[in-house]
């Protein structure tokens, strides 16, 4: 395990009989109790997540607004300082590389907050198209990081940060002591991201915990996601799928000018997307379907592979995404999950699969 | 962790209650512990012939699907339908109601070879 990375906050993972996995080359918690249980504290009540693992980059510039507005699909000129958005970096062909949060923290500065696995790709082709009038650091190592989500979320801020006020949804905020405080997550929460140096990493963990938040795992942190259909870097985006296919297209301002990918994207909105990615709920009992189990049509012949699966904690019953072809994608077309051999019947639904 | 006496064990953390040729299987309180949230256990058929070794049956939790083996050759002779209607009976009484399927062994000699308690506490030491 030495070859991981370590998050700051290990040593409470561990004081707090954690279970440590490699994830995306960091050695982080993959579940303290139950998953279950973690997943119902978010929805219930609050839980808070290690994302330290998650990349920072800081972009700055006179020019970084019409350089980010070329790298990324979503239009960042419309973020006023202190509003972030989510979006996505495509590559040439209109692939995904990366999903992430952009933020405008002053006039001409940035604070973009990008997939763990994914840092060393993002900056590198970051670089690979960089402008010589904007700065670009990666500030990934500096920061510890941790999500609190969930609907008592606010109350635990109050307590911790008695003096500081959240922002507002998708915004972003500096304490005094010199925290980031984005209102923004990965549950389909009420909730904020939390970063600050490395070494206070441990002391406000520690105080959000005494707060009365769940510490919650990577496990959770996926069904979570999964049951309000967010996509996740590697399972459900990847480089040979647009976000038109995986029905972000909402994120790409295909008006906004030039950027990367534009031409693709446009051309597929035109014509519309072969494959989209569809979301599938069980309709009958059956074992977790899980990702890379084939999706087969009713006549039993393959359309497709879930690319994630999960038994809903909520729902308590099967949902998973798939790259559908269109003719199958459509809600309530009957579809079947090909567990171990054993054929299971599940439809076509709207995302997402739990409301409030 | 419980590791009762009465019982024989493989090494993949199934544990075997022998009574005359028949054999009661399910997964060690260990196992389960490692496990946790049992969401899902897959039956084997009653009727069906399995040497030992043989995957028998699919425990699943949330995040990983186990599968758990014959640890003797002979015939299935029942599977516990209450496991199937609620898994987490394996998480909460794992040498009880947890039980996973019977087996109706060709040669129980076979099964003095297994891991007694007290070696299965020190494999899983």
């Amino acid at each position: 395990m030495s070859d991981l990375n370590r998050t700051p906050l290990e040593s409470a993972h561990e004081a707090l009989g954690a279970r440590l996995v490699p994830f995306a080359g960091w050695y982080m918690p993959v579940q303290y109790s139950s998953i279950i249980e973690e997943h119902k504290a978010v929805r219930e009540k609050v839980g808070i997540f290690d994302i330290s693992h998650m990349g920072q980059f800081l972009v700055s510039g006179a020019n970084a607004e019409a350089w980010l507005n070329k790298m990324l699909s979503n239009d960042i000129s419309k973020l006023a300082p202190g509003q972030g958005q989510y979006t996505i970096m495509l590559n040439q062909s209109g692939g995904v590389i990366d999903d992430l949060i952009a933020y405008r923290t002053d006039e001409n500065d940035y604070f973009l907050v990008v997939n763990a696995s994914m840092i060393g790709e993002d900056l590198a082709w970051l670089q690979q198209h960089a402008d010589p009038e904007v700065s670009l650091i990666n500030a990934s190592e500096e920061w510890a990081g941790m999500a609190i989500q969930g609907p008592l979320s606010a109350d635990a801020f109050a307590k911790v940060c008695p003096d500081e006020t959240l922002p507002p949804r998708n915004g972003i905020a500096t304490t005094s002591s010199g925290a980031i405080v984005c209102r923004t997550g990965y549950t389909g929460e009420d909730g904020f991201e939390f970063f600050c140096p490395a070494a206070d990493g441990i002391s406000y963990w520690e105080k959000f915990i005494e707060a009365g938040t769940a510490p919650c795992g990577l496990g959770a942190r996926d069904t979570l996601r999964l049951e309000v259909g967010y996509p996740l870097n590697g399972n459900d985006l990847a480089p040979d799928r647009t976000p038109i296919e995986a029905g972000l297209g909402f994120f790409c301002k295909l008006d906004k000018g030039e950027f990367m990918g534009r031409e693709v994207l446009a051309a597929q909105k035109e014509n519309g997307p072969e494959v989209k990615l569809t979301a599938i709920q069980y309709t009958s009992k059956g074992p977790p379907p899980r990702a890379h189990y084939p999706v087969l049509a009713e006549d039993d012949s393959v359309i497709g592979e879930l690319a994630s699966g999960a038994l809903s904690p909520s729902l308590m019953t099967g949902i998973g995404m798939a790259y559908l072809p269109v003719a199958h994608s459509k809600i309530g077309t009957k579809v079947q999950i090909d567990v171990r051999g054993r054929k299971f019947p599940a439809e076509v639904v709207k995302k997402p699969f739990y409301k409030k | 962790m419980n590791v009762p006496t009465d019982l024989r064990y493989c090494p993949s953390h199934e544990w075997l209650r022998i009574e005359g040729d028949i054999v009661t299987v399910g997964i060690s309180d260990h196992a389960q512990d490692e496990l946790t949230d049992v969401v899902f256990v897959e039956l084997p058929e009653v009727g069906r012939a399995v040497d030992a070794g043989d995957p028998a049956a699919v425990v699943e939790s949330v995040k990983a699907a186990s599968d758990i083996y014959a640890p003797i050759g002979g015939e299935i002779i029942e599977a516990n339908p209450d496991v199937e209607s609620d898994p987490s009976l394996v998480n909460t009484d794992p040498y009880g109601k947890g039980w996973i399927f019977k087996v109706k062994a060709k040669n129980i000699e076979d099964a003095s070879s297994l891991m007694d308690a007290a070696a299965y506490e020190a494999h899983i030491s």
